[in-house]
């Protein structure tokens, strides 16, 4: 056993109302500077749709993350000599205008324009050439249409579903659409890193945030296709690729990421897990139908005695350890089981999981009202055959959280009905005990893990959405430079101005 | 006194800056050891001229290092006729290749404005070099019929003498005007190598080869019982 500890994440999506204040806390702190205005380190697609990058789900084209082949874990990119020799040109890289030309406007021209009939106007400016532009696409630019047919048809994870699935989603004037909220996963076979000719991408040892040291990175840009998430982005300006920090200077001072912090909704959640290293490559080449439970079968216990030695042994400080027994990460993907990665058929493993949203469950509106009659099946009453009348099928689901295994969602799904049933019957009363029990034993969950699950989902304080480990701030300075010479001046990365001087 | 200054001194000088100038940038500003791709602001036309580009200067390069480095090997590969024919075809044909390659990239430089905005006067610089160059070169294997045979008995023995701090120019004054303009451009760009982005071409990252796939740091080197990271 390798005990390794991992800063990992939950993003609980039923919570999430699309407002997109991580993504501006993000951008104020971190992409605020020439060559990254484009870049959303974090960002909010609305799913189903084709996100940003534009189609960044299809691995036919972009060729990110990993495939087994012959028996072998290998990139789906190109072997390590082929990395080499498509150097000069990566033909799987997305341009800028997968992304979005990034521009600002003409504002001055409101004040000096010369009199004349017409109201002046501010023209869009390019942030790259600075000459007036057509704007073509933007941040979001596909915001709450994706139920639309334009993007929502476009999804990658729509193929597999049949015309009445497909129907059923598009349903013209009853759109439905949920939010992804999306940053760095972190994850421990990254296929960036893996990708990296220079070795400037790395994963840091004791906790698990992958970065790219901005001064090993070449602009070999082979990270950015490696990435089946496209979390890695080429500062066109600098020629460096940058990505999601996790905050890691936040973290080493006890403070959660900006984006956890600023959440409104409040659905986002980071704790410690602990895993073993040694099965990482097995747990990646697992077959797709296994990857969701051979992912949480990595993750160990934290109140194990095997695994505490190991992980001392390992060198695993205290506090991590402790950070981990209280990890409301542990909670979600391990012991309750509702937490789901975000794509594993891309075998990445990623530490960031999802709770899926439950969005609207029932059928269709009947004059005006909320038809649930002839909802029942099975001798369930309507509420827990909402499933098999999901607006959204749980194939798409399973596109998107279990590599296609609709078993695993609808376990998550059973589940998340059962906690609502259970404190319907409790708070509302409108319905029987035995209803209650009935959906706790279809979800297979006990009273006492649906209050769990609820308190923790709905009630949940500052300290239980964020349990932050002790980072050793004063150690990892140590990769940046030395402390002394740090001493009484602070700050952290390269001391000189990261732009082109040569 | 002008051969000295151009065939002796100012090599020695280029070499010089080119060692000195680079190992300080990259020991103060290795940040700034980077390819520079633009790729992510323009593809098509650079999917024509980098490759390409990179291919043919590569295998050029490799070939009058070759010669240079290994002469009784270069000579006895060039001993048959259809050897020599062969070289001296594969030669010009590279030499027409990378031509074009890098006249796509200099169009592409001057028409695309996005790629214009990230384009420095030093970029400006080593691209009318290497554009002068390749001409030059293209030009000498064009005119100056088998430089696979006459380049081992003029320019490998004046570099040889060079490498040996017994400077002999008698081999080289005697060449035609545009074979000098050839060297003396090939150790203008070694000059200004290490002021521009040409330093990604001691960076090629052949140790990617043998490296694990995964790289984990440690903050702190580990000592004890603990493993390496996975493949």
């Amino acid at each position: 056993m390798d005990i390794r500890a991992q800063v990992s994440m939950v993003f609980h999506l039923d919570k999430c109302i699309g407002c997109h204040t991580c993504s501006v806390a993000c951008k104020n702190i971190w992409t605020d500077r020439e060559g990254v205005e484009y870049q959303w380190w974090n960002n909010v697609e609305t799913k189903p749709g084709t996100g940003y990058p534009t189609l960044w789900e299809n691995q036919e084209e972009y060729k990110g993350g990993w495939e087994v082949e012959d028996d072998r874990l290998q990139l789906k990119l190109q072997s390590k000599i082929g990395t080499l020799g498509n150097i000069f040109y990566n033909r799987r890289l997305p341009t800028i205008n997968d992304y979005y030309e990034p521009w600002t406007y003409d504002y001055e021209h409101l004040f000096n324009a010369p009199e004349g009939d017409d109201q002046p106007t501010a023209r869009p400016v390019s942030l790259i050439t600075g000459e007036f532009m057509e704007i073509e696409s933007g941040p979001n630019w596909d915001d709450d249409l994706g139920g639309s047919p334009v993007y929502a048809s476009n999804d990658p994870n729509v193929a597999p579903l049949t015309d009445e699935e497909r129907a059923q989603l598009n349903e013209i004037q009853r759109v439905v659409f949920f939010y992804l909220p999306r940053i760095c996963n972190h994850c421990i076979n990254p296929g960036c890193v893996a990708a990296c000719p220079a070795g400037a991408a790395y994963k840091r040892g004791e906790d698990g945030i992958v970065l790219v040291n901005q001064d090993k990175c070449r602009a070999w840009r082979m990270c950015i296709s490696g990435c089946p998430y496209k979390k890695v982005y080429y500062n066109w300006s600098t020629g460096k690729s940058e990505k999601c920090v996790l905050c890691f200077p936040r973290l080493e001072s006890g403070q959660a990421p900006a984006c956890f912090h600023s959440c409104v909704g409040r659905i986002r959640y980071l704790g410690v897990l602990l895993y073993d290293a040694d099965r990482i490559e097995e747990v990646a080449s697992s077959p797709a139908a296994d990857l969701v439970e051979a992912q949480r079968g990595i993750i160990q216990d934290p109140f194990d005695p095997d695994v505490i030695a190991a992980a001392k042994a390992n060198g695993v400080p205290d506090g991590m350890l402790e950070a981990a027994k209280h990890s409301p990460v542990y909670k979600f993907v391990k012991e309750w089981e509702l937490a789901l990665p975000l794509h594993p058929d891309f075998r990445t493993v990623p530490m960031l999981y999802y709770v899926p949203p439950m969005l609207p469950v029932l059928a269709k509106m009947k004059d005006g009202k909320y038809d649930v009659a002839g909802a029942e099946t099975e001798g369930l009453k309507p509420l827990l055959t909402s499933l098999e009348h999901a607006r959204v099928p749980l194939r798409y689901m399973a596109e998107l959280f279990s590599a296609g295994n609709e078993e695993v969602v609808t376990e998550v799904y059973r589940k998340l009905i059962a906690v609502r049933v259970y404190k319907r019957a409790e708070t509302v009363g409108d319905l029987s005990q035995e209803e209650a029990q009935e959906a706790l034993d279809v979800g297979n969950l006990t009273a006492e893990e649906a209050e769990a699950i609820f308190r923790l989902t709905a009630l949940p304080s500052f300290e239980e959405r964020f349990v932050v480990p002790p980072l050793a701030r004063e150690v990892a300075i140590e990769q940046i430079g030395s402390p002394y010479d740090r001493k009484r001046e602070g700050g952290f990365g390269s001391r000189t101005a990261p732009e082109r001087r040569w | 006194m002008l051969d000295d200054v151009l065939f002796v001194a100012f090599p020695y000088l280029a070499f010089i800056t080119a060692v000195w100038v680079g190992v300080y940038r990259f020991r103060n500003d290795r940040f700034s050891y980077s390819s520079q791709s633009s790729q992510f602001l323009e593809n098509r036309m650079l999917s024509w001229g980098s490759a390409p580009w990179h291919y043919a200067i590569l295998t050029i390069l490799m070939a009058h290092l070759v010669a240079l480095v290994v002469p009784s090997i270069w000579a006895s590969v060039i001993s048959a006729p259809i050897r020599l024919y062969t070289l001296e075809v594969t030669g010009l044909s590279l030499a027409l290749m990378a031509t074009f390659a890098l006249c796509v990239l200099v169009y592409r430089r001057l028409t695309t404005h996005r790629v214009r905005t990230v384009t420095t006067p030093a970029d400006w610089l080593l691209f009318s070099l290497l554009l002068a160059q390749v001409v030059l070169g293209f030009w000498v294997s064009l005119f100056f019929r088998w430089g696979a045979d006459w380049y081992l008995h003029t320019t490998v023995p004046w570099i040889g003498s060079l490498v040996k701090f017994q400077p002999d120019t008698a081999t080289v004054t005697t060449l035609p005007w545009v074979v000098k303009f050839h060297i003396l451009g090939g150790f203008a760009i070694i000059a200004v190598f290490p002021f521009t982005r040409l330093v990604h071409a001691v960076i090629w990252p052949i140790t990617y080869l043998w490296r694990p796939h995964q790289v984990v740091i440690w903050n702190r080197k580990r000592t004890g019982t603990e493993r390496k990271a996975p493949r």
